[in-house]
């Protein structure tokens, strides 16, 4: 239960971690919150040879917001400063909320943002919140800045569009619209520990009250987010009250194939995504949540 | 203690501390083996009991799951330096009163958790004192008696 040997740089200069961690090759690792990497590395499931501390690097941990009213966090920002920032529970409460619900204490108080995005655990909130609020994630290395979508970050299982010694420097979350409502619902068999699914409904609703834009993402039982297209079809031009929860959740659950595994079996997995989707539905609808 | 061995500086329990310290040594071990703090135990080493939660820089955190070279410059404080010598705060006398502990494994880690939950709600509601500690695992007492000295030294005057 201890890590392997390796070597430790802490640098304050985002230029040189990017040096760093191309001379040192593809063991060479950066080092974030630690909340995931750090259990892998004690139980040897990951030997880097190299740690890069990103830590104290200046002005990659905090949350602003810009004019049109995007909110920017840096990738270093700690799930417990979006806890309890004022900003966040004003312009994005759907993520106040899920921060409150990830791991325990002590863990949200050093795992970041974009430590969890560049990990990609298909349990992790982070990737699903991040496709549900259409944010943009902008990835820094020697060649330059570009910046993907949430929704092409994802490449699978533990998976994502990083490449070696490229890092997430900064999340945007643009301004959300002013009829937005949401529902979060995840299943864990104990309080903060991996969720066996999840899902996200994310609901705008236009002048006339109609359902304009529905966006369920599932999380947890598939080998990253996805968005079930099928299902926030089926609630958009819609009054809420004429909304089918049942007929969205079992769409939401045929978003793709489900696989047994120690924690449950895939047909559990297809009803619980379909249960917590109509939940999260009626989370987004109950209104109880508006800011 | 290899070439890559780093020096460190750091306040530990309101005294300064400065060592060489391997990178893989996590800051748990750095402080039960190198500083014979051992109040601050080790259960599962990949932050899923809690054990070994101490305070850095004001905030709970898993000693397990931090290395000791990541402590350079920060203020410590571990269950030896919640309460001055022979004398028990009153979060440690609720959990005496209430018989919140029996081995006692859990129990540092526990009053850290605590603690760090009364600094920033002084008043929590038993729900919330369960959510604080739901990562903090005891096999012993039921968690009942726990949730309830916590919350009786939330009432203290």
């Amino acid at each position: 239960m201890k890590p392997a040997r390796f070597k430790y740089r802490r640098t304050h200069d985002l230029g040189e971690a990017f040096r760093l961690l191309e001379d040192g090759g593809a063991d060479a690792r950066a080092l974030a919150g630690g909340q995931s990497l750090v259990p892998a590395m004690n139980l040897r499931l990951a030997r880097p040879t190299l740690l890069v501390d990103l830590n104290r690097i200046p002005g990659l941990r905090g949350l602003r917001a810009t004019e049109d009213g995007t909110v920017i966090a840096g990738a270093l920002t700690r799930h417990s400063d979006f806890e309890f920032s004022d900003l966040v529970a004003q312009r994005l409460p759907i993520l106040r909320a899920a921060m409150a619900g990830v791991a325990h204490p002590a863990i949200r108080n050093r795992g970041t943002i974009g430590g969890s995005l560049a990990h990609a655990d298909p349990a992790g909130d982070w990737p699903a919140l991040c496709v549900a609020c259409d944010a943009q994630l902008v990835l820094n290395s020697r060649r330059g800045e570009r910046i993907v979508p949430a929704t092409e970050f994802s490449r699978g299982f533990f998976s994502t569009a990083l490449s070696h010694a490229e890092l997430i420097t900064e999340i945007r979350f643009p301004a959300w619209p002013r009829n937005r409502h949401w529902g979060h619902q995840k299943m864990a068999r104990r309080r903060g520990d991996f969720a066996i699914a999840g899902v996200i409904a994310v609901i705008d609703l236009g002048d006339g009250g109609q359902v304009s834009r529905a966006r369920i993402v599932v999380f947890g039982a598939t080998d990253a987010p996805l968005v079930a297209h099928e299902a926030g079809a089926l609630a958009v031009g819609r009054a809420p009250a004429a909304i089918d929860a049942n007929a969205v959740g079992k769409a939401a659950a045929g978003v793709a194939p489900f696989h047994s595994d120690l924690h449950a079996s895939a047909t559990y997995k297809q009803e619980l995504v379909q249960t917590l989707a109509c939940r999260a539905i009626a989370q987004a609808l109950a209104g109880s949540n508006m800011a | 203690m290899t070439d890559d061995a780093v020096p460190i500086r750091l306040t530990v329990n309101g005294q300064a501390v400065t060592a060489t310290v391997e990178p893989r040594m996590a800051l748990a071990d750095f402080l039960r083996e190198r500083l014979r703090l051992t109040g601050t135990h080790l259960g599962c080493e990949h932050g899923v009991c809690g054990a070994c939660t101490i305070m850095v820089d004001g905030e709970a955190v898993r000693s397990c799951l931090m290395f000791a070279v990541q402590a350079d410059g920060a203020t410590v404080t571990t269950i030896e330096g919640v309460a001055s010598e022979q004398s028990l705060t009153p979060l440690q006398e609720a959990f005496r009163r209430h018989h919140a502990l029996q081995c006692g494994f859990c129990t540092p880690g526990m009053v850290i958790s605590a603690m760090a939950l009364l600094e920033r709600c002084p008043h929590p509601t038993p729900d919330q004192v369960r959510d604080a500690l739901s990562g903090n695992l005891c096999r012993c007492t039921g968690y009942i008696p726990i949730v309830e000295a916590v919350i009786d030294a939330s009432r203290q005057p």
